[in-house]
């Protein structure tokens, strides 16, 4: 599937939910469906540290894509997590790079990419996408 | 829950209260945080600047002295508000953080030397500890800290031990921001001044909640902020002794605080204008000098008896919701109750309360240090407000047995 496939498939998922509270219960079961972290990965220069809550991120670069795996503290950090790599783990650098993100928007969650939320999502991504650039240059 | 307490009436003052948070009702339990403004402070603020806007203190003009009227009236409401001894003894700053700061650096100045000890408890907002930490860092003291039980509670036996003939002075809460406990002050200060330890005491999450009076406490600083006692943001209060007050120089230079002004030497302002800096917030004092008047009205009393009433009810609904963990095992809490739902981290409570129209506040709360000592790392904090009633309490009850279960 292509990343907008993806990007689609998670829109028509929330669209079929109509209250708020189940929109968000469906990120919850992600959140808990996100296996954990490697402990050797839950280190501080993993670490992305949010005024609420903490985002531990790894990358691994093989064979022209990048993978990637990622931890937060929070259930409701972790399910948005799970979306982001289920989109952008396992591609391209220029795929990643030069993905607009159009999903987190459509499905009501715009509000977590706001700086002022600081709960580490807005810089997890861009972590994601240093990592893209970093490994795209090498 | 059963009350004379016209709660309902009273929120009529709060149009924002009328609103609705993702289509629900707003519950605003953030008052720890900021307090919402009656109407009549919003109007005094709009009144002000329609009528009387005139900068104080300095022109012949009509405006300029009425302006310089409502801002020294505001002065006095603010000292018969604590019952200080004398409007000298208010000084007008922007908040309670830059009252501590005042201190810290005028106090310390004055009175403070390289081996010299200040005190403050482990239950401390940042605001009273990295003001001490500068003055230590800039004087070569020593910041000490009075260790507290697992609860929350101040450990006397400690304190006084910790009373030793280097200390300065000692800083500490009235009411501590994170667990609502009330520190013994009276009895903290007596011991202090046995030893010829002035207190300064941060009255921030105190004076919305009960009534204060600084001479019955003997407190030498006393520190507020407007905008959690239902006033304008940016301002806010320093209460010290005159002594005090005349000892200690300038925070900072500028305008109202001097007296004449040659490049040689420069005389300063008598007090408390020493310490007003810069045209003050006239038109915020005014409206400060509202907020007061109105729960004056209402009776700090009668507040601190409803809200003790409703703090109360809501620790015993909440308590029969399942996963519900109660920060520190105290007897009494003024307007605050921190807690967590088990195995669910704050931020997800918090955001889910949110999008179910309840404001509170989730994290650290400013008092790492405190949150450290309770070996966690964040907390709900649900915080009220003579505005708040028992229904809220339901909302917020049913909310959280929704959000255990969305989890569990």
């Amino acid at each position: 599937m292509s990343i907008d496939e993806v990007q689609d498939d998670i829109i028509q998922a929330f669209d079929e939910i109509e209250d708020w509270m189940d929109k968000y219960q469906l990120l919850i079961d992600m959140g808990n469906s996100l296996g954990p972290l490697d402990e050797q990965y839950k280190k501080p220069q993993y670490l992305i540290e949010g005024c609420q809550s903490r985002v531990w991120i790894h990358a691994e670069y093989k064979e022209g894509k990048v993978f990637f795996e990622a931890e937060s503290d929070t259930v409701i950090v972790k399910g948005l997590v799970y979306l982001l790599l289920k989109v952008l783990s396992g591609r391209t650098p220029d795929e990643i790079l030069k993905t607009d993100l159009y999903f987190i928007e459509r499905i009501g969650l715009k509000e977590h990419l706001s700086p002022t939320r600081s709960n580490g999502f807005a810089a997890m991504l861009k972590q994601i996408r240093n990592y893209a650039l970093a490994f795209k240059l090498s | 829950m059963e009350s004379k307490f016209d709660v309902a009436s009273i929120r009529k003052h709060f149009p924002i209260l009328e609103q609705k948070a993702y289509g629900h009702p707003l519950v605003y339990l953030d008052n720890a945080a900021t307090t919402q403004k009656p109407r009549s402070v919003v109007k005094k603020i709009e009144e002000a600047y329609f009528s009387h806007n005139a900068n104080v203190h300095r022109a012949v003009h009509l405006l300029s002295q009425q302006a310089t009227e409502a801002h020294e009236a505001a002065r006095v409401v603010v000292q018969q508000f604590i019952n200080a001894a004398e409007p000298d003894e208010i000084v007008f700053t922007r908040g309670t953080t830059e009252s501590i700061n005042l201190v810290a650096f005028s106090f310390g100045e004055a009175f403070c030397r390289e081996g010299d000890e200040i005190l403050i408890s482990s239950m401390e907002h940042h605001s009273n500890i990295v003001p001490w930490q500068l003055l230590c860092e800039r004087k070569k003291m020593t910041l000490k800290v009075i260790p507290i039980d697992d609860n929350g509670c101040l450990l006397v036996d400690e304190y006084e031990k910790l009373l030793g003939p280097k200390v300065k002075l000692l800083a500490i809460t009235h009411v501590s921001n994170v667990l609502g406990i009330e520190n013994p002050i009276k009895q903290i200060i007596e011991k202090a001044h046995k030893q010829g330890v002035p207190v300064l005491v941060d009255g921030a999450q105190a004076v919305a909640h009960m009534p204060v009076d600084v001479r019955a406490l003997d407190a030498d600083f006393y520190t507020f902020s407007s905008h959690k006692v239902f006033g304008p943001t940016g301002v806010g209060v320093l209460y010290a002794k005159r002594s005090f007050l005349e000892q200690m120089p300038p925070y900072q230079g500028g305008g109202e605080m001097i007296d004449q002004v040659h490049f040689e030497k420069t005389t300063y302002n008598r007090i408390p204008f020493k310490f007003e800096a810069g045209t003050p917030d006239f038109i915020g004092t005014a409206a400060l000098a509202e907020a007061l008047r109105f729960i004056q009205e209402i009776g700090l009393d009668k507040i601190a008896d409803y809200e003790k009433q409703l703090v109360n009810y809501a620790l015993q609904e909440l308590s029969k919701v399942e996963g519900f963990q109660l920060l520190g095992n105290i007897p009494e809490r003024h307007a605050i109750i921190p807690f967590q739902l088990k195995g669910i981290h704050a931020y997800d409570v918090g955001l889910l309360l949110d999008k179910l129209g309840i404001a509170v506040r989730t994290g650290h709360h400013c008092a790492q240090p405190l949150m450290e000592r309770l070996a966690v790392d964040s907390c709900v904090r649900a915080s009220f407000a003579f505005y708040n009633t028992s229904s809220e309490v339901d909302r917020l009850q049913a909310a959280l047995k929704k959000i255990y279960k969305m989890f569990n």
